[in-house]
């Protein structure tokens, strides 16, 4: 699903550039659960973002379900974006002034769905993510959990290849967490490929496979036995 | 591109969205536009008015009417020496005419009490005063109108004929004679202690000239024998065809005058004359620099508006990076970012630009009402033609559009992954 080769980033910090991103190579395959991990300053998120085609690398590779992603300009990535991702951020990045629905909604207004069968498809999402009965609510009326899982089903929504996740337990308790990750883990046994930045080894364990990155090298890279989030939701 | 954009109803409920979550913005940036465009309607509503007011004041007037009187020459000329005092006759009046065919009406006019003489005593029997008293012709009427009061007549050719002893007096003679609810028509008064008629009471109206609501007129046969005048005119009153040029006319009155008084050619001092015409075309002048004013002025404020817009939809960019970072992310291109925030600009001037015109044209009734007739302010009907209206909103759309580009281009000029590290 995703093929990287000797990925390179730099950013210029004054006089000095900062090499942050020293040669990855890294490959997932479709259906795989990845947990990034990494201390700050590792390059994680770098890596997402180049992975979510936010950010561009100087050198290197990518290949996303077999397109190579390359000399991307800003309404390229944003139809690649559109058409291939879903994001999950740690600080939700749900906009304010919408409801849960028009939130979840609002992928498919940029892939020009028409606004019933939206409507009808990101309800589905909703309720998939346990929120049904929240979609009228706006996002200062949900708690945290709830709001990250309003993101989720905005990611879900355009049906995307691969869900990146930065951070997506960041700013929640372990509670929320464990239950956060255990919508994740169904919807990776539904088939979507996901790939999550984190630092809690926790979380990571609930993942199949960790990759560990340490000043912009990836330093081990395993797969692991699943630890299934449901067993610590009571 | 744009107009798939802008005929899809998705966009406008994106549209309405992002404005109504967002009232206190979308206010503040109506008011500066619609106080821009209100101030524009209103001002060339009320110059347009000032205009309008100024021509209803004049219609009393023929407005390509002059005046001509004598005066002493200045040169010596065919044995006469000059400073030789001048005297209007009355076969000027049928000389003028044969003479002059740009010239319409020419009426002669005797005055006492106008020009620093000793105005008449009118008496009414204990009541009396000093007014000033003319003797005219009933064409007078043709060339500054008076409005009579019903019941009531002006001069008229027979009294002429007859040297009739009538008069027609002022608004103010009236209620300074005569007890409040006295009807004056046919009663006597006295004059130079002569006994006149009433016939009838004029109705003042301020147009020019030196009248005012205390005169009293008199057929111009019997001032002629009340003051012994014989065939001595003062001044004449004259209206030029509508088509004629009157400072033309004026001047060449005054040559065929000065052929007829044998005075020099060059004597520039031996008639008097002045033409409400130029007096006229002064004051267009002045309503026309009051329209370019309003213009420049709305315009300028128009602009003002437009620019308040652009500067809050900057800020209030400024404040949506995050929100348009998320949008770009899930998704968005560039210019479907710069689109939503042009045409939310454009839609906002819109708005406040038709609310202004409506608030105007409201404002402009309420002052229309206020100086309704019979009021003595010159303003009526204002009125802003509708191609101006087109014409100004035509100008905020455009405007609206390129100072949207600028805050539009600011949107997107930001990397999502920027926007979304915003807090």
């Amino acid at each position: 699903m995703i093929k990287i080769a000797d990925l390179h980033k730099s950013y210029a910090m004054g006089q000095n550039s900062l090499h942050v991103l020293k040669g990855i190579n890294f490959d997932v395959a479709a259906g795989e659960m990845v947990a990034i991990m990494g201390s700050s300053g590792s390059g994680k998120s770098t890596l997402l973002n180049i992975l979510g085609m936010l950010d561009v690398a100087d050198q290197g590779t990518y290949n996303l379900d077999g397109a190579t992603i390359k000399d991307l300009d800003e309404t390229k990535a944003a139809v690649y974006r559109n058409k291939f991702l879903g994001f999950v951020f740690q600080s939700f990045n749900l906009i304010s002034y919408k409801t849960a629905l028009e939130n979840v909604m609002l992928p498919l207004y940029y892939q020009k769905v028409a606004r019933k069968e939206r409507i009808a498809r990101a309800q589905k999402f909703l309720e998939q993510v346990g929120l049904g009965p929240w979609a009228s609510h706006h996002p200062n009326e949900l708690s945290g959990g709830q709001k990250q899982r309003v993101a989720i089903a905005r990611a879900l929504v355009s049906e995307p290849k691969v869900i990146l996740a930065d951070e997506p337990t960041g700013a929640l308790d372990s509670k929320t967490s464990y239950e956060l990750m255990d919508v994740l883990q169904t919807i990776n046994d539904q088939g979507i490929t996901l790939l999550i930045v984190t630092h809690e080894e926790d979380i990571a364990k609930m993942c199949k496979r960790i990759v560990h990155l340490r000043d912009g090298v990836i330093v081990t890279d395993e797969k692991v036995k699943q630890v299934k989030a449901i067993q610590h939701v009571e | 591109m744009m107009f798939r954009t802008l005929f899809d109803r998705d966009t406008w409920q994106e549209i309405f969205g992002s404005i109504q979550k967002n009232k206190l913005r979308t206010v503040v940036t109506v008011i500066g536009v619609l106080w821009g465009i209100f101030i524009y309607i209103t001002l060339s509503g009320a110059s347009k008015g000032l205009d309008n007011g100024f021509e209803r004041q004049f219609e009393e007037v023929a407005i390509n009417s002059l005046f001509v009187w004598a005066q002493r020459t200045s040169i010596p000329y065919a044995g006469f020496r000059t400073g030789r005092p001048m005297q209007l006759k009355l076969d000027d009046q049928a000389y003028l005419m044969h003479h002059i065919p740009e010239l319409q009406y020419i009426a002669p006019r005797v005055a006492q009490g106008v020009f620093g003489d000793q105005a008449p005593l009118i008496k009414r029997g204990s009541k009396s005063n000093n007014y000033a008293l003319y003797g005219d012709f009933p064409i007078l009427v043709k060339i500054a109108s008076k409005n009579i009061y019903d019941g009531g007549r002006f001069i008229n050719q027979a009294d002429i004929d007859q040297q009739r002893k009538v008069c027609v007096i002022g608004e103010r003679t009236q209620a300074e004679l005569f007890e409040k609810k006295e009807d004056p028509i046919g009663a006597f008064i006295q004059i130079n202690n002569v006994y006149f008629q009433v016939v009838g009471v004029h109705k003042f109206t301020p147009g020019g000239g030196f009248e005012s609501d205390s005169d009293i007129f008199i057929p111009f046969s019997t001032f002629k024998i009340l003051y012994n005048t014989g065939q001595n005119v003062d001044w004449f009153a004259m209206a030029a065809y509508d088509n004629a040029n009157v400072i033309l006319v004026e001047e060449d009155i005054k040559t065929a005058l000065k052929v007829k008084h044998r005075v020099h050619p060059d004597d520039a001092r031996a008639f008097g004359s002045f033409n409400l015409g130029e007096v006229f075309n002064k004051i267009k002048g002045f309503s026309s620099g009051m329209n370019i004013l309003s213009l420049v002025v709305g315009i300028a404020t128009i602009l003002a508006g437009v620019i308040g817009i652009g500067n809050i939809l900057l800020i209030s960019v400024r404040e949506r990076t995050k929100e348009l970072g998320i949008r770009r992310a899930l998704g968005a291109t560039p210019s479907e970012v710069r689109m939503q925030i042009i045409i939310e600009s454009v839609f906002l001037t819109l708005i406040a630009g038709i609310l202004g015109i409506i608030l105007g044209s409201f404002v402009l009734a309420i002052i229309n009402v206020i100086t309704a007739e019979g009021s003595s302010i010159p303003y009526t009907n204002p009125t802003v033609p509708i191609k101006f209206i087109f014409g100004a909103l035509g100008l905020m759309v455009g405007l609206g559009t390129l100072i949207g580009l600028i805050p539009a281009q600011r949107a997107v000029s930001i990397k999502p992954i920027d926007a979304l590290r915003e807090e």
